[in-house]
């Protein structure tokens, strides 16, 4: 009752095997231990599961995994960085004090990945508007939007 | 979710196969509304068919001043389209505002049209561009389409390939977002179309509907002012907790007036 | 490497972790033959089970064992009591209840714990649960505190039919009929706190593991309080002593309070993997988190206030009922008292009487959530000092000006029974005006009516209590020189492991790369009571220093015998041990040289570790002044905070960062109370209607508003750091804060009252009702 297919993971071409109704959430934290993608809600709205296919920013709780046969999954992981190495948006989300617990702080650098590729030149108002499919609990926002704010002017440079 | 087969053909004629011949399957298209379904247990098909490799099911095209938009397209494609935000600015900024940006990098047009959620933006955009809704077996307008509470004309294995209009003289769409779902609560659609004004109500009832008396008043003048003290009754609006009808009833004009306000801004 | 560490705002050492993904929640641990577990709740508010029948669950595929409440009382599982009633401090005695792991003769909510099935896979496991047959003989409901507590309302516990949990009363009754007998103005006003439920993003989720090899039980849960957990399992549940249990609350995704005890899922999957032999993980979907987690608030309070003809508070009177649920659970009592006790805030309140009546329901068991009782304090009383100022006629800023106890009253005792050490409260009130611009309001005012809306505002000055419950922290070099604290609070977003290293840093002198952290660990970390109520400040930070202390107690003799001088010879200052002669050695070197193998005198002991405790008696009280600006659309009833300024009083800002994302963090939760968020129950069957994001209205990076903050330091006068809490005070005036604005928005339009959450619909619906001449 499985079913094989091919995809891009991180960079890898993987070959995997699940059941044809393995969310794509599942595949990634069950499947390839890539636990840093989070489950928060049942309804597909807090976007603690987010990560890229195809370069797009999709809530892969709401994705099957067979539809993600022949593409590409970048996840927070894939984002790579060492301590000394971040990517200008975890790099930003440290200097701005935009995590607390941690727990929604994936999906909102791969949404926050997102948006600046949509809007390279976002201001506070537009990354609000755009950070609503990410629930925060503990932040209270400000900061995450500050973070993205300055990472946008930063990768723009 | 229970488990199902999946398909992932990549002609038309396949997927309608598949479907014909598995009465129990269902077509998917970017699963945002099929998937919560199906996890919450409430629908159980046999197969899923996944229609997103079928080429002639995606993308914008202009003819002249008809649109054509294939149904696979996704609501940020459809937003982020320059054809569709110079030919009907008001559809992309309808479809700029579905769900959340996650969403509109998977969801489709054509799944939207096909579902028929009453708090969908799409049926109140549909209906305000008088546009058709072409399937793979015929073309439906608008009007005749969307017939009642997650109910569509679609017969049984009818896949809906695109949905065309002319593009109208100007139109905006305006939506009154629920509190956590971010769902329409009242979404209004108002277009200046060749066959005159439109406004299309989403969000407010089990299926979307236009209201006669706005058009009418629309048409001795495309502005607000004409709004002013036109009366619409409203039956069976939809009622709950976050919104009773009433309440409803009373934002249908506020939103028709917003978009109305942007239709002339733009 | 700058030695002032305390301060600072120093980005966090956590980050990393969380930034690349490599958290460890404990969804994220996998344990060899780990199985999953299915709770099955009760469908019904109030019913008798009368039979179950799991044969059909049993043999469905991939079941490893079905578990009810009569296995429960086979294998002599003890219930849950609550960690203390007013009894236990004095008061009067109350109805305590034991909570079961699995209930077996009744359930007494919409989500109480029925059976607990355990399968290969969680989609086993929920089949199954699809197949277990219970036979419900339903009984009727009671659910709102004011149904519960009528005489003749259905008995949530058999034997106790009034339905009342608990009584405090606190003040002078007759000092208050008094005040109230010759008062100039009386206010009364009946106000209700909605229900809420705290919704960290990360759902509950526990995974236990018993080894019969070692006869012990392993917990991972995401937890608040791991030594709180083992305790409640160990005495409560198993009656096995706590060395058979080590509890560990790796990364935690959020708690605020909701996740500060344990819960009955702790006990099922640890008692689940001693029968199936094989460890059990739970986690709870987010509908089971709304049906299943400790919800908050949940009150209907009468304040009245008595008044002279100049607006001096002559006395305040309180009847308050809280909800206290299916069963009195964890520190249900905390907001019970603090939601009175609080009343007379950091105003001169001559006479104070309040009573509250926590009342069991048939709804979910509720306890402590951001704020626990502070928060409707603050609100009642700035609802009624508002209400107060448009009624007579006075400035909402000179009524309370003219009422904020002065720092020449320090320290005061308040009627409730808190004694103020410092504070600067009208200080504090004219930094807010000035940093919020409040008299340039006018001409926001203006603007916002040229665009068709309303404006409104409001201040709300507030006092609260932080640091509950005695702790421990421990210091422990090792033979490299490097030292590691270990904490027994639990930092779950809240940057302990930062904030203490630079406590640890700054004082000991030891490069701040080489601290290392451990928290959470039951094996680790001998003992603590982990983190809630704002307590980590001032219970973890002094026990550090207390334990920092000890460390240069015991090491100064190592240093002088280095230095080859005697102990009095020498002097820890700057992070080295200094001598006259301008020689000297760092703590470093002494922790090594504490190490050595030989050479070292036999009366100094091997190696440098030492433990530091603290208490809560006396706590200290953060207090604060919050303004609040909204912009309200009186024709769709929407309502959107503009500006939100907040000066608050930490005492001494230990990192002024995460000082200031705790206020914010706080204050998005206030707003959510005020404007969005409800848990609803069907009146009549106790159902849940609010069972998922799509209902229950979290905030959003939309509905925040412009932030201007500063921090005072008026240092507590009680504790040798000087603080005082910061993680609620946001929390705790932003209900009162954002309410009192939508009302001052909403009064010149005829609306005088409007309970929360003041949601579109029910803004627009209070407008219609005052347009219609029924309103208020």
């Amino acid at each position: 009752m499985t079913k094989s297919f091919k995809l891009r993971v991180n960079g890898q071409e993987l070959e995997v095997d699940v059941p044809e109704n393995t969310l794509l959430s599942d595949l990634l934290r069950a499947e390839l231990d890539l636990t840093g993608t989070h489950r928060g809600c049942d309804t597909a709205q807090c976007g603690a599961c987010t990560v890229h296919l195809d370069g797009r920013a999709v809530k892969s709780c709401n994705v099957l995994a067979h539809q993600a046969a022949g593409k590409s999954v970048t996840t927070i992981e894939g984002l790579g960085g060492a301590p000394d190495r971040l990517h200008p948006v975890q790099q930003a989300f440290r200097e701005f004090h935009a995590l607390q617990c941690g727990f929604c702080t994936p999906g909102m650098v791969m949404s926050a990945l997102d948006i600046l590729r949509r809007h390279p030149e976002a201001d506070e108002d537009v990354v609000r508007a755009e950070l609503d499919g990410n629930l925060c609990r503990c932040t209270g926002y400000d900061n995450i939007v500050k973070a993205i704010v300055h990472a946008g002017q930063v990768m723009r440079r | 979710m229970r488990h199902f087969e999946y398909s992932r053909p990549t002609s038309l004629a396949d997927a309608q196969k598949i479907l014909r011949e598995d009465p129990e399957a269902k077509a998917l298209a970017g699963g945002q509304s099929l998937l919560p379904v199906l996890r919450m247990r409430l629908a159980a098909p046999t197969r899923l068919v996944d229609l997103q490799d079928i080429r002639e099911l995606r993308g914008v095209s202009v003819r002249g001043r008809t649109v054509s938009i294939a149904a696979m397209t996704t609501h940020a494609e459809i937003g982020e389209s320059a054809d569709v935000q110079r030919a009907a600015a008001g559809l992309a900024m309808l479809a700029g505002g579905v769900g959340d940006p996650m969403v509109r990098n998977m969801g489709t047009i054509g799944g939207a049209v096909a579902n028929n959620d009453p708090a969908a933006d799409y049926p109140g955009g549909l209906l305000g561009l008088d546009a058709v809704v072409v399937t793979t077996g015929r073309r439906i307008a608008a009007a005749d389409f969307f017939t009642g509470l997650y109910e569509t004309a679609l017969e049984a294995g009818e896949l809906v390939t695109a949905v065309e209009f002319n593009a109208p003289r100007r139109a905006a769409y305006a939506k009154f977002r629920h509190p956590a779902s971010g769902f329409a609560i009242v979404g209004a659609f108002v277009a200046e179309t060749d066959k005159g004004p439109r406004v299309a109500i989403t969000g407010a009832g089990a299926t979307a509907f236009r209201v006669p008396a706005y058009e009418q008043a629309l048409a001795r003048s495309f502005r607000p002012e004409s709004l002013a003290g036109v009366s619409a009754e409203f039956d069976s609006l939809n009622s709950d907790r976050h919104a009773p009808a009433e309440y409803r009833a009373s934002l249908i004009p506020e939103m028709v007036r917003r978009a109305l306000v942007l239709a002339l801004q733009s | 490497m700058p030695q002032n560490w305390i301060g600072q705002s120093v980005k966090r050492v956590e980050d990393f972790r969380f930034l690349t993904g490599q958290g460890q929640y404990v969804d994220d641990i996998v344990l060899p033959r780990m199985c999953f577990g299915v709770v099955v709740m009760s469908p019904h508010a109030h019913a008798r089970i009368r039979s179950i029948d799991a044969t059909a669950a049993k043999a469905a595929p991939g079941v490893l064992c079905v578990l009810t409440g009569s296995d429960a009382l086979r294998d002599k599982l003890g219930g849950m009591p609550p960690l203390f009633m007013p009894e236990d401090r004095g008061g009067p005695k109350g109805y305590r209840t034991l909570r079961p792991a699995l209930v077996h003769d009744k359930v007494r909510c919409v989500g109480d714990r029925v059976a607990f099935i355990v399968a290969e896979t969680a989609d086993q496991a929920r089949d199954a649960a699809d197949l277990l047959d219970v036979d419900y003989d339903i009984l009727p409901a009671t659910v709102s505190v004011e149904d519960a507590s009528r005489p003749g309302a259905p008995a949530v516990h058999d034997d106790n039919p009034s339905n009342q949990c608990c009584a405090v009363a606190f003040g002078d009754k007759a000092a208050v009929d008094s005040a109230f007998a010759g008062a100039a103005r009386i206010v009364s006003l009946k106000l209700v706190s909605n229900r809420l439920n705290a919704c960290p993003i990360e759902p509950r989720c526990t995974l236990g593991s018993y080894s019969a090899a070692d006869d012990r039980y392993v917990l991972y849960t995401g937890s608040q309080n791991p030594h709180g957990v083992r305790r409640m399992l160990s005495a409560n549940v198993f009656h096995e002593p706590e060395t058979k249990f080590q509890v560990i609350s790796p990364d935690v995704g959020g708690g605020f309070g909701m996740k500060s005890d344990a819960y009955p899922e702790d006990a099922l999957v640890l008692w689940a993997s001693k029968v199936c032999g094989r460890p059990v993980k739970w986690v709870a979907s987010r509908l089971e988190s709304f049906l299943g987690d400790h919800h908050g608030r949940d009150q209907v309070v009468t304040g009245e206030m008595a008044l002279s003809k100049d607006g001096r508070i002559l006395g305040v009177r309180v009847r308050s009922m809280h909800a206290v649920g299916a069963y009195v659970v964890s520190a249900a009592v905390a907001p019970i008292v603090f939601s009175m006790r609080f009343v007379p805030s950091l105003y001169d309140v001559r006479a104070f009487h309040a009573m509250n009546i926590g009342v069991f329901t048939n709804t979910a068991p509720l306890s402590v959530y951001r704020g626990a009782g502070r928060p409707e304090a603050i609100f009642l009383i700035e609802r009624l000092m508002d209400t107060a100022a448009a009624e007579m006629g006075i400035d909402r800023v000179e009524i309370r000006r003219r009422n904020l106890i002065r720092p020449d009253q320090m320290p005061y005792t308040t009627q409730a029974g808190f004694v103020y050490d410092s504070g600067d409260f009208e200080r504090l009130l004219d930094e807010c005006l000035e940093l919020a611009d409040w008299s340039g309001y006018e001409t926001r005012r203006i603007e916002t009516e040229r665009r068709g809306l309303r404006r409104g505002r409001s201040v709300t000055p507030l006092v609260e209590l932080s640091g509950v419950y005695s702790d421990q922290m421990s210091l422990r070099f090792d033979p490299s020189g490097a030292v590691t604290i270990l904490a027994g609070t639990h930092s779950h977003g809240q940057g302990h492991a930062t904030v203490f290293t630079q406590l640890v840093s700054e004082w000991l002198g030891v490069p701040f790369e080489s601290v290392r952290y451990i928290q959470g660990d039951t094996d680790k970390v001998h003992f603590g009571r982990g983190t809630y109520a704002a307590r980590s400040s001032m219970i973890g930070g002094c026990a550090l220093r207390m334990a920092a202390d000890s460390i240069i107690a015991k090491a100064t003799p190592v240093a002088a015998h280095l230095l080859c001088l005697q102990p009095e010879d020498v002097e820890f200052r700057k992070g080295r041990f200094v001598t006259a002669s301008g020689k000297s050695v760092s703590m470093t070197e002494v922790a090594r040289a504490s190490y050595q193998m030989m050479g070292m005198p036999p009366e100094l002991a091997v190696g440098l570790e030492a433990t530091g405790s603290w208490g809560a008696e006396p706590p200290n009280f953060p207090n604060g002044c919050h303004i609040c600006e909204v912009e309200l659309d009186p024709v769709t009833g929407t309502v959107r905070v503009d500006r939100y300024t907040a000066v608050d009083d930490v005492g001494r800002a230990l990192n002024p960062m995460i000082c200031e994302g705790q206020i914010v963090g706080g204050v998005a939760q206030g707003i959510g109370q005020a404007l969005k968020e409800q848990i609803v129950y069907d009146p009549e069957s106790g159902q849940l209607l609010s069972g998922s994001f799509m209902d229950y209205a979290l905030p959003r990076a939309e509905d925040m508003p412009a932030f201007r903050l500063k921090l005072m330091e008026i240092p507590c006068k009680t504790n040798p750091l000087g603080v005082k809490g910061v993680a609620e005070s946001g929390t705790i005036a932003s209900t009162a804060a954002v309410m009192n604005a939508v009302l001052d928005a909403l009064r010149p339009l005829g609306v005088k009252h409007l309970d929360m959450p003041a949601t579109p619909a029910r803004v627009w619906a209070a407008l219609q009702a005052a347009r219609e001449g029924v309103g208020k």
